[in-house]
């Protein structure tokens, strides 16, 4: 018998009746097979968006900035907004595969292996924004702190501009190493039990030799344990350095304390939104619904609606503070030109998607339902989309010399360049649905004696025992 | 490098494992490694590992990043080309820890992946020998070493009676060499001369 396991009362990570080939034929079998037509029709929309965005990009660098509706008052617009909506994204994964293993907890191992792939392109997106928006895209490279022949001028480490390049840097980084050392075992897995040359061949390159050897396993373990704990911090640190860029401003609306804990709740918050999308999509798909069971898009949904309330009480705080500071530049900012003025429609699609409607996962019905979790989940991506665009444009169309007050508007390259990132976030993810397993195969065996259906259903007896007599029995039992 | 004897057990479940890896370190067998699908908690211990350092490794990748970045940047600041940026002090701590944290985190991440690559000997284009294609699926896999006092015959007697289901010889390769998985390396076992000739 198997004595460590969880309580029946948890409902299980993985349904139906399963053993260790099962999870293995269940999570690798798509890898191996040909990929469906829905597979390659979403493929090439993806290709044909990227190949659009290439094309906008390729203009703006062409032509310059100015091809851009940006000018003078609203220097940063949708691109920037876009950076920080796509980063926010990145969030969600570092979250669930690091926050949650330091936090014990068991589902995230069926959604971590996605979430963090999510994250990765997540953040390859978002880079695009601040480099392109650079104008000059050649010299990009003079970010960096390196010996250069102006002086050497150095770069200026006061910025927080620097600090972002830095940390998304940062985060791209240790989340691809945190996301590879994790598929090792995994390609290992894919790579053994292939039937074909040239997939022995890749998998063989891709999963390093690993051989599942005791010794490697416990380095590996404590690696990610520390991995963990690097990018749990790492991960708040992100968003908290995003916000910087523009709480250290003087700008009504962006100069807050509040920024930091009120970005890095919205981050999680679109993150969770944004994974609760792909993968109704992905286990659908791929007929993964006993590992990403209800249970998880619970679990996820109790995450967007505890975080959508963090988000609505810091929109409520921004709005009292704005009147009890008594600072009439914040009062104008937030009374007249965000909740109203020609931009006030955006603050209220913000606030009813970001705040009103996930208020519908306080019922468990609803948050245990896959076509309002998948609906809330793109109203979410829409508001939280909207968040960045208030706080972007609002504050920067109404500024201090009224002469400048504009109205913004993209123009057709900044729009190509959105879809192009939705182009290159999706054909990576397609990508990595056919040739990668999407779901942690060694994770889920390791957890599958405590918490798979069948191996629960077995401790039912045990637990309807009298405890006394349990501990009788166990006491013999050697 | 060298290639050795060794008498494999595969076994099915990880709980007749445990006791069986107890009873042949009891016996005196020499286990040359265990290999499973996913990590086994305490089969290290039982197999008399001892605890991996590679933590103590990351702390000090970490604390080397963090001294870089805030030397590297007050050495900037304050004697390679001291700017004055509207009127702040040319030493601003508070404004280069989120840099240092950055380093810190990366230092340590990139630092402890390639150590834990090094020390499992782990790379694109490394090979190792697999004792059962299983083992990365739902085998757990034990191998014995066959040195000149053990007789192979008794050891596979012995895998039996603690529960192995497969069990054969095999000649094998202990280290790593380049090659790939497509194609079977006959040559680098040959490259030893047998043990018994």
């Amino acid at each position: 018998m198997h004595l460590k396991y969880e309580s029946t009362l948890r409902e299980p990570l993985v349904n139906g009746v399963k053993d260790y080939h099962k999870v293995t034929e269940d999570i690798i079998s798509p890898i191996e097979a040909k990929p469906g037509k829905l597979w390659y029709v979403g493929f090439f929309i993806s290709l044909t968006l990227l190949a659009f965005g290439a094309f906008s990009v390729t203009w703006e660098v062409y032509y310059g900035t100015g091809v851009w509706n940006l000018n003078k008052t609203v220097g940063w617009g949708w691109d920037i907004t876009n950076f920080v909506w796509w980063v926010g994204i990145g969030h969600a994964g570092t979250l669930i595969s690091a926050i949650l293993l330091l936090f014990r907890q068991g589902w995230r191992t069926g959604v971590n292996r996605a979430a963090e792939a999510m994250t990765i392109f997540a953040v390859m997106c978002a880079g695009q924004f601040p480099i392109f928006h650079m104008g000059r895209v050649w010299m990009a490279f003079f970010v960096l702190p390196y010996p250069n022949t102006r002086g050497p001028l150095w770069v200026n480490f006061n910025s927080p501009l620097l600090w972002d390049v830095f940390a998304i840097s940062t985060y791209f980084t240790v989340s691809l190493l945190f996301w590879y050392t994790g598929l090792i075992p995994d390609f290992a897995t894919v790579r053994d039990r292939a039937k074909t040359k040239l997939r022995k061949l890749l998998y063989g390159v891709a999963s390093f030799g690993w051989t599942g050897s005791t010794k490697h396993w416990q380095r590996h373990e404590s690696l990610s344990l520390v991995l963990a704990g690097l990018s749990t911090p790492l991960v708040l640190s992100v968003h908290t350095i995003v916000s910087f860029d523009f709480a250290t401003s003087v700008i009504p609306g962006w100069h807050t304390t509040i920024f930091p804990p009120y970005f890095v709740a919205g981050a999680i918050f679109s993150g969770f939104a944004m994974v609760n999308t792909l993968l109704i999509i992905t286990r659908k798909i791929l007929h993964l619904e006993d590992y990403i069971t209800i249970g998880h898009l619970d679990a996820m949904n109790r995450v967007i609606v505890l975080t959508g309330s963090i988000v609505g009480c810091a929109y409520l705080t921004e709005l009292f503070m704005a009147w009890y500071s008594g600072s009439q530049y914040e009062f104008a900012e937030f009374y007249k030109y965000r909740a109203a003025g020609p931009l006030g429609w955006s603050y209220w699609i913000m606030m009813t998607c970001n705040v009103i409607t996930p208020q519908v996962f306080w019922f468990r019905k609803m948050r245990r339902s896959v076509m309002v979790s998948f609906i809330m989940s793109i109203i979410v991506n829409i508001g939280m989309w909207f968040e960045r665009f208030v706080i972007i444009c609002t504050s920067l169309y109404r500024d201090y010399l009224p002469s400048s007050w504009v109205y913004y508007r993209p123009a057709w390259p900044e729009v190509g360049f959105y879809l192009g990132t939705f182009g290159l976030f999706f054909t990576c993810y397609f990508l990595f649905a056919k040739y990668f397993p999407v779901i942690a195969v060694a994770e889920i065996k390791h957890v599958l004696k405590t918490s798979g259906q069948n191996f629960k259903e077995k401790m039912t007896p045990y637990e309807e025992q009298d405890a006394e007599k349990f501990a009788h029995d166990q006491a013999h039992a050697h | 490098m060298a290639a050795k004897n060794f008498v494999v057990g595969c076994f099915d479940d990880e709980a007749v494992l445990f006791p069986a890896v107890k009873k042949v370190r009891a016996a005196g067998y020499k286990i040359h490694d265990v290999y499973t699908p996913f990590p086994v908690h305490g089969l290290d211990h039982a197999m008399g590992l001892r605890e991996t350092s590679l933590h103590t490794a990351g702390f000090i990748y970490g604390i080397t990043g963090t001294t870089t970045a805030l030397s590297f940047m007050s050495w900037v600041f304050t004697t390679d080309w001291p700017l004055n940026i509207g009127g702040k002090p040319h030493f601003p701590l508070p404004a280069f820890i989120p840099i240092t944290f950055e380093l810190t985190v990366l230092f340590s991440a990139i630092g402890m992946v390639y150590t834990f690559c090094y020390l499992c000997q782990l790379a694109p284009g490394v090979k190792k020998h697999v004792f059962h294609p299983r083992q990365t699926d739902d085998k757990f896999v034990m191998a014995i070493e066959v040195t000149g006092k053990s007789n192979a015959e008794e050891i596979k007697s012995f895998l039996a009676s603690v529960g192995a289901q497969e069990i054969n010889e095999q000649r094998a390769e202990t280290g790593w060499w380049y090659g790939r998985f497509d194609k079977d390396d006959t040559l680098i076992n040959e490259r030893v001369t047998p043990l018994n000739a």
